[in-house]
């Protein structure tokens, strides 16, 4: 009944003009989002304004032409972004003419919910989860699509690509789904949400290089660019915008600098780079001897910092 | 850049972290930060080598008891290729582990440590890779250093892993040996100076040369629709496209195609990726179709081409890999998902079951435990349309979703 075709290269690289030249990566998180959009009612995809989450915007702009994009975004604003990250997520909600959500840090501070760090290392970055749990409540969610990658961190590296949660937002890492070949089981029950990894498997190089490809506008944090800041624990810090505790004998120092990441500024270094344009990016990301969350010093409050922060809601 | 997935299984024993460890020191994968909080921690437990597990294993209580849990996902490249590890724990009652790292991997590595030979781990890591039908095995012989490099000693391995290979149902399974000392790096990515009398490649080298053509079994090009596309803007109001994945082979503009479950036919008016137009969707690219007659098809429906049509039917056979601590019961009932394609499924027979230890089967079964693999006979509530998994991986595969809980609670190979 079945006749075995002639194999074609599984990985997509094919440079055949009549074909769509494109890798598997990329194949892959287009059918995760497809299924997202067909297995659950109220999805969003959860966006920061980071290179992931434009990233996923651009696949979830591919998936679905030529209709938009079938769900919101929404950002949980820490109220410590740069400022250029928001310019950016403005501009590129208007263009894609889809409807952008915003729950602020800010308001589960002043009703109570959650208290601000203090001391040296304060950070709202934990605060997020509060906000985050607060607003798939509010919105009755049921999907919320984040940009995070397996190769991240190692906690990371055990997630699902469809990770459920219970009513609290809680990871039960011990008790995750099996997923076998491409089938992502989302059934759930009321009060559960799933969270959704599409590019769970690109690595660092991968996004960049697909930013490169594609060519992707990306906020200007990104690239290199003049900067004060100053020096603690090894890294380096932004003293603009004074979000970052500064103590007074530590020294403002300009500097040509680019972020790797772009989390809540109150936990993101920088790190020191000439790479101005996404092409020296790429090749400094190739050559680069740190991993990308070597900056980020909420990974290295502990050995199992992530693990933590995930079992409690956290992305 | 090309992407190879690889399953490993095996336990701490048997040098599967720190071989994973190797490849990604000397591929040079390893970042500074990373390496330096391998280091610190393997001081601080007082050890005098490095201990790669470290870097793999990600969970908290995995690094307190020193073994593998879950499957986790290890990436590192090369000038040619980009790799995804799938690191499985190899315990028996981690057979459903090793199942799901090999459902989405091209190739798999298989350890035995050199001092104990085939153990039955390797037996279970060996069927488990023959039913998933993965084309390339490697039988990397570790431990080498400590049997002193002894040709002898691998080609007694080797000798005992041949028999196996006699039992198994996959025949066309490429097995590759490979004699290697992960902890001292030979035959991992550099060259053995150690073993003169083994002329093969090194592990790297053989994933590097993997053919990726050769990697998966070819069926007929399916497409199981996954999202109907509709804008109803006015720039594109009567677009109908059919969002979804294409397995098996290629379709193309102008191909004869039946929609299932309708047995409509029409053809192909466009293939779409983004904003344009293709002659050709190749295997495994998520595209959006068009047909040329206005036909009724949603979610779930599958197009195929006109004299390629799978098996339609509401009774299968299939082998059974049970993940779920609820047993599967005959007279059960549960959801089958078969793609992204859903029914309701009843479990009339238990036909055998693998006994634990791989000798054989045993009849007279009536439930099945987690890890248990078994064939089942199961009735659909409707027909759905498969391949048998043997021509088909995709076509040929289903999960087997408990209601109740909603879990993931098995996976199915149709026969």
């Amino acid at each position: 009944m079945n006749t075995l075709a002639e194999e074609i290269k599984d990985t997509l690289t094919i440079s055949v003009t009549d074909r769509p030249n494109a890798n598997a990566l990329e194949h892959e998180a287009i059918y995760v989002l497809r299924e997202v959009a067909a297995q659950f009612e109220r999805p969003v995809l959860l966006f920061s304004g980071g290179k992931d989450s434009i990233t996923l915007v651009r696949l979830a702009q591919k998936a679905f032409w030529p209709a938009k994009i079938p769900f919101p975004l929404m950002h949980i604003d820490t109220g410590h972004n740069f400022p250029e990250t928001i310019e950016f997520r403005d501009k590129l909600v208007e263009e894609l003419g889809v409807e952008l959500i915003v729950r602020n840090v800010q308001d589960s501070i002043d009703q109570g919910k959650v208290v601000e760090e203090t001391g040296k290392y304060a950070s709202r970055n934990m605060l997020q989860t509060t906000t985050l749990l607060d607003a798939i409540e509010e919105f009755k969610f049921d999907a919320c699509i984040g940009g995070a990658r397996r190769d991240e961190e190692k906690a990371r590296a055990k997630e699902r690509i469809f990770s459920v949660r219970d009513d609290f937002g809680q990871w039960d890492e011990k008790n995750q789904r099996p997923e076998l070949f491409d089938m992502l089981n989302g059934q759930i029950e009321m009060g559960q949400n799933v969270r959704v990894f599409p590019i769970s498997n690109w690595t660092e190089l991968d996004v960049w290089s697909y930013i490169q490809k594609e060519n992707i506008e990306i906020p200007s944090i990104y690239f290199a660019h003049k900067r004060n800041t100053f020096l603690r624990d090894g890294l380096i810090w932004s003293a603009e915008d004074g979000v970052v505790f500064r103590a007074e004998d530590e020294k403002v120092e300009e500097r040509i600098v680019r972020f790797r990441t772009v989390g809540d500024m109150s936990c993101t270094a920088a790190v020191e780079s000439h790479a101005d344009t996404i092409d020296k990016v790429v090749s400094e990301i190739r050559d680069s001897k740190i991993s990308e969350r070597g900056a980020r010093i909420d990974d290295k409050r502990s050995e199992a910092a992530m693990e933590k922060r995930k079992q409690q809601g956290y992305f | 850049m090309e992407v190879l997935k690889i399953a490993t299984a095996g336990s701490v024993d048997d040098g599967k972290s720190t071989l994973i460890g190797r490849l990604l020191y000397d591929t040079k994968s390893l970042t500074d930060d990373k390496l330096e909080a391998i280091e610190r921690t393997s001081k601080q437990k007082g050890y005098d080598y490095l201990d790669f597990s470290l870097a793999t294993d990600g969970l908290v209580a995995e690094r307190e008891q020193g073994i593998t849990i879950d499957v986790a996902h290890i990436y590192f490249s090369t000038a040619t290729k980009s790799y995804i590890i799938a690191d499985t724990p190899g315990h028996v009652e981690y057979t459903r582990n090793m199942v799901t790292g090999a459902s989405t991997s091209q190739a798999a590595i298989i350890l035995i440590d050199a001092r104990k030979g085939v153990i039955e781990q390797t037996n279970r890591h060996f069927f488990i890779n023959n039913l998933l039908r993965i084309k390339d095995v490697i039988v990397a012989i570790n431990k080498m250093d400590l049997v002193d490099f002894s040709e002898d000693a691998y080609n007694d391995i080797k000798a005992d892993f041949e028999e196996l290979m006699g039992k198994r149902d996959y025949q066309d399974q490429k097995i590759t040996f490979i004699p290697v000392s992960a902890l001292k790096g030979d035959n991992v990515v550099n060259r053995s100076q150690n073993m003169d009398w083994y002329k093969g490649q090194t592990l790297l080298e053989h994933l590097e040369e993997l053919d990726l053509q050769d990697i998966y079994n070819v069926g007929t090009p399916r497409f199981p629709v996954q999202y109907v596309i509709r804008p109803k803007t006015e720039e594109f109001h009567d677009f109908r496209g059919f969002a979804g994945k294409v397995y098996g082979g290629e379709l193309s503009v102008g191909d004869e195609v039946v929609v299932l479950p309708s047995m409509t036919r029409s053809k192909i008016k466009a293939i779409y990726f983004y904003d344009t137009e293709y002659q050709t969707a190749p295997r495994r690219s998520s595209v959006t179709i068009t047909l040329e007659d206005e036909v009724n098809v949603s979610r779930g429906d599958m197009l195929v081409k006109v004299g390629d049509l799978p098996i339609i039917d509401k009774q299968l056979t299939a082998t059974v890999s049970w993940m779920d601590s609820n047993q599967l019961t005959i007279g059960g009932k549960y959801v089958l998902q078969h793609g992204v394609n859903k029914a309701l499924a009843k479990v009339d027979a238990i036909e055998h079951k693998i006994r634990p230890d791989y000798s054989g089967i045993e009849g007279n079964v009536s439930s099945l435990n987690m890890n248990d693999i078994a064939k089942v006979r199961l009735r659909l509530n409707k027909p759905i349309f498969y391949d048998r998994f043997k021509e088909h991986r995709t076509n040929g595969s289903f999960i087997i979703i408990d209601s109740r809980t909603n879990h993931t609670a098995g996976v199915g190979f149709i026969e």
